[in-house]
């Protein structure tokens, strides 16, 4: 997935409908990455045959498919969506698109990042696995492919949870899942010759429309300055003022 | 000094350090360190652990790594994505693809994206775009703001004295565009692309790459993967070898790469040291009523005292919406030690004229980058065998019309077509194994830029005069506007930048005001507005020739200049942990690349390299 890079400072457009992204700098998803990396490595322990690579996007996420194939995926898929469609693109949509494709290719896995660093919405994977009837190892820590099933270690709220899940299977990845390798430029230069397949949304029977519609997005309002008091009974008074008391 | 603590590495340490400082001097503003001196009774801790200073053939840690790197041949390969190095690339393709001639043309950019990298006022003279591509216009090139007006003033604390611009003066700007430079050079990156230049941001050129008789072979790009600490991570990686006949140097102004040229083939011994200043820049979104799109505003004198040199400018771009470019740029020639650009720029905003434009509006970009000064006396010797340097990496920038980009763009222009006709050739008697073009040179030397030059030579230097500025706007007005720079001497530079400084103890420190947080900030809050970061885990690229020199010396001798030049907050002097006395602490990933620090480091003992490709600003049509 191709994001705006964690590092930049967002700026809400001034006519409060989104954020600007004209010439921002991009990069894959950290999660994304992450799920990659994953996916290479069990390649390279020959426990799965070919890796796929997919965004969903405008004509720049072929660069976000390009260092996926850099990293080790043999080949890509970018389904192109842009415009408006793109703008009110979300989970739901993705998630119809991934199962559209997963059934197309027979996939086994479906490996995503856990969520995407622009709306933190945690969706995709859970949604995709429901629309394919699929289990699904979600916040994974540690994989282990044996078989025809998979352990996924998660990480969750009281600890770290192991379950052992059927493929074919929807997993997303978490943070310590692995360090992901970097794209180098001998790769990147190879990448060039790998095939990046174009599908359009409609061609996979995917119906775009969005369910919600974004009425305004502002910024975070400004931290007002504290106050300081002398005394509790001072506190006890300035809260019951402002009737928090 | 700056609550920069605060965000450095360590909680805990910088909790220690912020107490401290509480609990410390009175001195509202500055750090004055002083009285701390350099008796620490601690030894210098260790902070460079760059393989460039710390050989790794030496270090048992890297023992057994595999250090073979991957190789690949091209007939050109220009480093740098700036409006040289892709004009040299876009002049190339254009030359072969009339000519039906076969040519891999690679170029390496550090930065993330083409454009993300530059910084610039800017106002551009239009004269080497039109020759590159006369139908720029139907191409969609981002000029979209003609000048309209031209206003140039000389401020005091609260007035401004208007100062007519005659025409024939080198500010005159009709005829001339307000541009967001990356915005241009990221459309140049798409032609090149279309005309089938092969570009790749994010690799950093890191090593030139010599054959055995000593001519560039090509350069490497940067390995990734090493830890903080200077050793190998699981994820290392080697960089990669790029060869090819010729190399085109175009790094910028005071590129890395170029500074270890000069040295190899002594390209500087006939001219005279470089000199800078920085240039500081924002962008703002202002109130609609004040908007006056193609209005460019330039203004010397103050906050600088008539010995700095230096001067602001404000544009109004005319894109849809109401965006100002303004900034201010210093000399890097300043004696004093205490006086910091960045400051200097945050209270230049307040002043009447400009805070009037300011009112009311948004800041939404902030960057700095280092600048040419020295102009036709500073040129080097462009070529060597197997390469040549091209656009502000020798400095090709007219200080007085404030204007580099023409002229850059023109010598990468120049440059390829002086290449072409040698890459091509079938059989090429060549004296060494990279060849060697100085036809290059002799055409610049022909060329328009070479006549620009040397009109305005004596501009800059004639400031150096008890008068200061207004000294040199005599000058100018005399022998620029009247004779045109015909007069039969060249005046000199003082020297190099970093030896002007006097001591602290000979300087009055300069009480800045602080910001208001409206229309002047703190440092911390610009360096992230422009999106700077790099991969963590690294080797700080901030490498010091030794580790004891700037406690020892800067700090003891010019009280730790380096924080107050550095735009980007990378350089602190903090107390050490146990015992007495400071030392430096780099925040490496703060860096904006501006080279100032290279430059103006009186000690000359740091030298930036190149971190990790990928990292450094973001910035967004700058």
């Amino acid at each position: 997935m191709r994001v705006i890079d964690y590092a930049v400072k967002i700026r809400v457009k001034p006519d409060n409908s989104g954020v600007v992204t004209d010439g921002v700098k991009h990069s894959m998803n950290p999660f994304c990455e992450i799920a990659v990396e994953e996916a290479v490595k069990l390649k390279e322990k020959k426990l799965v045959k070919e890796v796929v690579a997919v965004s969903c996007g405008p004509q720049q996420s072929q660069e976000t498919i390009r260092t996926a194939l850099a990293m080790g995926a043999d080949r890509g898929i970018h389904v192109e969506v842009s415009g408006k469609d793109y703008e009110s693109l979300g989970p739901l949509q993705v998630s119809k698109i991934m199962a559209a494709l997963a059934k197309k290719e027979e996939a086994q896995l479906i490996i995503l990042g856990k969520q995407a660093i622009d709306d933190d919405c945690n969706q995709t994977g859970q949604m995709t696995a429901a629309l394919l009837d699929w289990p699904q190892g979600t916040f994974a820590s540690e994989v282990s492919l044996d078989g025809d099933n998979v352990k996924v270690v998660r990480e969750i709220d009281g600890g770290l949870e192991t379950i052992r899940i059927n493929t074919p299977a929807v997993l997303t990845a978490d943070l310590r899942l692995n360090t992901p390798r970097y794209a180098t430029l001998p790769n990147i230069m190879k990448a060039k010759k790998k095939k990046i397949a174009n599908v359009k949304p409609a061609d996979l029977g995917v119906d775009l429309t969005s369910r919600l519609e974004v009425l305004r997005v502002d910024e975070p309002p400004q931290r007002l300055a504290g106050m300081k008091v002398e005394t509790v009974e001072d506190l006890v008074a300035k809260l019951k003022d402002a009737g928090r008391v | 000094m700056f609550p920069a603590s605060r965000y450095a590495c360590k909680a805990h340490r910088c909790i220690r350090a912020l107490t401290t400082l509480q609990t410390d001097s009175a001195a509202p503003q500055l750090y004055t360190s002083l009285h701390r001196r350099t008796c620490s009774s601690v030894s210098t801790p260790r902070i460079t652990t760059h393989y460039t200073i710390h050989p790794r053939d030496q270090d048992p840690r890297w023992e057994g790594m595999e250090m073979e790197r991957f190789a690949d041949e091209a007939d050109v390969v220009i480093v740098g994505g700036g409006p040289a190095g892709l004009s040299a690339a876009i002049r190339l393709k254009q030359l072969a693809n009339e000519q039906e001639k076969e040519l891999r043309v690679c170029l390496v950019e550090k930065a993330p994206q083409i454009g993300a990298h530059t910084l610039s006022g800017a106002c551009l003279e239009p004269s080497s775009l039109i020759e590159l591509f006369p139908d720029w216009k139907e191409r969609g090139a981002p000029l979209n703001t003609p000048v309209t007006e031209d206003v140039f003033s000389i401020f005091t604390e609260k007035h401004r004295i208007p100062v007519p611009i005659l025409p024939g003066l080198p500010m005159q700007n009709h005829g001339n565009y307000i541009v967001r430079l990356g915005n241009l050079v990221r459309w140049l990156g798409e032609q090149a692309e279309e005309l089938g230049v092969e570009i790749y941001p994010g690799y950093a050129a890191a090593e030139v790459l010599f054959h055995e008789d000593g001519s560039v072979k090509g350069i490497a790009t940067n390995d990734v993967g090493i830890a903080k600490d200077g050793s190998p991570k699981d994820v290392f990686e080697r960089g990669m070898e790029l060869h090819a006949k010729v190399t085109l140097f175009g790094e910028g102004c005071h590129g890395h790469l170029a500074k270890q040229l000069y040295k190899q083939f002594n390209l500087r011994e006939n001219c005279e040291p470089q000199t800078y200043a920085i240039g500081l820049k924002e962008l703002w979104m202002i109130d609609e009523k004040k908007w006056r799109p193609g209005r460019t505003e330039h203004s010397v004198g103050w906050p600088l005292d008539r010995h700095t040199y230096g001067g602001s400018f404000l544009y109004h771009l005319n894109e849809g919406e109401p965006l100002v470019a303004l900034g201010l740029v210093v000399g890097l020639d300043y004696s004093n030690p205490y006086l910091s650009p960045f400051r200097e720029f945050q209270r230049w905003k307040h002043h009447p004229f400009v805070a009037s434009t300011l009112e009311g509006g948004q800041r939404i970009a902030y960057g700095a980058r280092a600048l040419n000064e020295g102009g036709f006396q500073c040129i080097p010797k462009l070529t060597f065998p197997g390469g040549l340097l091209i656009g502000c990496s020798p400095g090709f920038m007219n200080v007085p019309k404030i204007k580099g980009t023409h002229t850059a763009m023109k010598s990468g222009m120049l440059a390829a077509e002086a290449i072409f006709p040698k890459v091509t050739a079938e059989n090429l008697d060549s004296e060494t194994a990279g060849i060697h073009v100085p036809e290059y040179s002799e055409s610049l030397k022909n060329s328009s830029v070479w006549k620009e030059l040397h009109a305005v030579r004596n501009i800059r230097p004639s400031f150096h005069n008890y008068f200061g500025l207004y000294g040199g706007m005599v000058y100018t007005g005399i022998f620029y506007w009247m004779l045109r720079g015909k007069e039969p001497w060249t005046l000199k530079h003082r020297g190099m930048d970093a030896n002007q400084l006097k001591p602290a103890k000979d300087c009055k420190p300069i009480e800045y005001p602080k910001p208001d947080g409206k229309i002047s900030f703190d440092l911390l809050s610009s360096v992230a507005l422009s999106g700077t970061n790099h991969e963590g885990d690294q080797p700080p690229h901030l490498t010091l020739k030794d580790d004891s020199v700037p406690v020892a010396r800067n700090l003891a001798i010019y009280d730790g200049p380096e924080q107050r030049f550095c735009p980007a907050g990378v350089y602190e002097y903090v107390p050490v942990e146990t015992g007495d006395g400071m030392r430096l602490q780099i925040n490496a990933q703060n860096c904006v690349h501006c080279k100032t620090c290279d430059i103006k480091d009186p000690s000359q003992n740091i030298n930036w390299v190149v971190p990790e490709g990928g990292g450094g600003p973001a910035y967004n049509g700058m």
